[in-house]
């Protein structure tokens, strides 16, 4: 029944590829690889010896002071929401009317992993007082809220890989249920330390292509052995459309729905039957009041893990059905890597500028298709998009057995 | 070990620059640390630990909240460092 409708006004991300958005899009569109070998002496003590590790360090772009009392991905949240925010043309707003909604999957793991060495080597006199603000979850939408200062609400869902996806759906449901005009929206990730990747690495979920880092993330190749972990984030201004008419704003597409679900299946595992997907997806173009006849575009969640991509395949398949077959679906992870929480925020950042472009960007290392895949990947160079009304959809699943889909469509 | 006053100022100034980004030059004996050199509540934390650090002496929390101006964590120092 809402009546209120929500477009993006603003774009932000420092990525593997870029330190913003227009150089990360052109590298994206050019099928350009983020990952690389990781220098840290510690990278060859556990099993993946490289990432995707953000191509501008933030301190190219940030004062060291500021720095110093920011996780980083709170420095990556202030960096890609300052280039947002800019890019909606810095708008006059009631700050009452302002919210923030910034996810993290896992949060500030490296000041955790930091401090503890610290208080173990030097004792509890020696824990930085900024700790706590630079460990909690909430840190990355808190600073930019901050910032900002921002006064309608500043959120933080965590949903492991769907956070950034779902932060994004509750920016729109914050503007269309009339708590704000203007929402901050996206996710960030900075979790390349030897701990958590020696996590994924024990569930077997990273590839460990150490030989061939770059091709390492192959979404639908045969031989995909896991994902890539990457670092860094994404941003998207929403804004209520009256609200961005009436000041003149640039408007890049309508955000139109979302759809959420769990699985109930495995704190980890995808469900091979891929219900829930099939759930949210339909949830989510009822919610934008589409059918799968107006999709034109769908940037996958896969990860490149062996049992992910094509469990999503046919879930997407099955969901859309015949009409799979005019879906140009690309899987950017496999350029990117993957940011977990920033996942779904940077992909979708990825939708906004197809729509705006009608370019679908590439999806690389596809080598030999696995031939279970049972969607339109787009190959290793963009495909032109039709003209006219078009849709496009970002779906994210994560541990736990969240999914979360989200409708853009162009204006 | 006694400490000269000059010498607790310069590591001071250091101190200070590197925690909260104050130029050396602004961190005079008269400035209040809150005031005029806007050091926060936890940025003072890690001044006090610096200071501690650097110069070998003990800074009790509860002697902390009399440190109000750069001049009053130098004396403090310099006492009890002797």
């Amino acid at each position: 029944m809402s009546t209120r409708r929500v477009v993006v006004t603003g774009l932000g991300a420092t990525t593997p590829l870029g330190g913003d958005v227009p150089t990360t899009w052109s590298a994206l569109l050019a099928g350009t690889s983020g990952v690389r070998l990781l220098t840290e002496e510690w990278a060859q003590t556990i099993p993946v010896h490289f990432a995707a590790r953000v191509a501008v360090e933030p301190s190219e772009a940030m004062e060291r002071v500021e720095m110093r009392r920011l996780d980083r991905s709170e420095q990556f949240a202030l960096i890609a929401s300052r280039e947002a925010w800019k890019d909606a043309g810095s708008p006059e707003i009631d700050k009452e009317r302002l919210g923030v909604v910034i996810a993290s999957g896992i949060g500030g793991v490296t000041t955790m992993l930091d401090q503890y060495d610290i208080l173990r080597e030097k004792g509890a006199r020696f824990v930085s007082p900024h700790t706590v603000p630079m460990l909690m979850p909430n840190g990355p939408a808190a600073n930019v809220g901050l910032e900002l200062q921002a006064k309608a609400g500043v959120h933080t869902p965590v949903s492991a890989c769907a956070s950034g996806a779902e932060a994004i759906g509750y920016a729109l449901e914050m503007i269309r249920s009339n708590r704000a005009d203007i929402v901050v929206s996206g996710g960030v990730e900075a979790a390349i330390h030897a701990m958590p990747m020696s996590g994924f690495a024990a569930m077997k979920a990273l590839s460990t292509r150490n030989e061939d880092p770059t091709r390492a993330s192959r979404p639908y190749d045969v031989d995909r052995d896991g994902f890539v972990l990457g670092e860094g984030g994404g941003v998207l201004v929403l804004e209520e459309y009256e609200h961005a008419r009436a000041r003149g704003a640039k408007i890049y597409c309508e955000i139109a729905g979302q759809g959420l679900t769990s699985d109930g299946y495995h704190i980890a595992a995808p469900d091979p039957d891929g219900a829930g997907v099939q759930r949210a997806l339909k949830f989510a173009l009822r919610d934008a009041q589409l059918t799968t006849k107006d999709i034109v575009h769908l940037n996958a969640h896969a990860t490149s893990t062996p049992a992910g991509d094509i469990a999503e395949a046919n879930a997407l398949r099955a969901a859309l059905g015949a009409d799979a077959d005019h879906v140009a679906v690309s899987a950017t992870k496999s350029m990117t890597g993957h940011l977990l929480g920033g996942a779904g925020a940077i992909e979708s950042v990825f939708i906004v500028k197809t729509l705006q472009d009608r370019l679908a960007p590439p999806t690389i290392n596809i080598d030999n298709l696995d031939p279970a895949v049972t969607v339109d990947v787009v190959r290793n160079k963009p495909r032109i998009l039709p003209s006219g009304d078009i849709a496009a959809l970002n779906d994210s699943f994560g541990f736990g057995g969240h999914n979360v889909v989200l409708v853009f469509k162009s204006l | 070990m006694a400490l000269a006053q000059a010498d607790v100022l310069a590591g001071l100034r250091e101190i200070v620059e590197e925690v909260a980004g104050i130029p050396g030059a602004s961190v005079e004996l008269d400035k209040n640390f809150t005031e005029d050199l806007e050091v926060d509540s936890l940025s003072m934390v890690e001044v006090v630990v610096a200071a501690e650090e650097r110069f070998g002496v003990k800074i009790p929390d509860e002697a902390v909240t009399d440190l109000v101006t750069v001049g009053d964590a130098v004396n403090f120092i310099v006492n009890a460092a002797k």
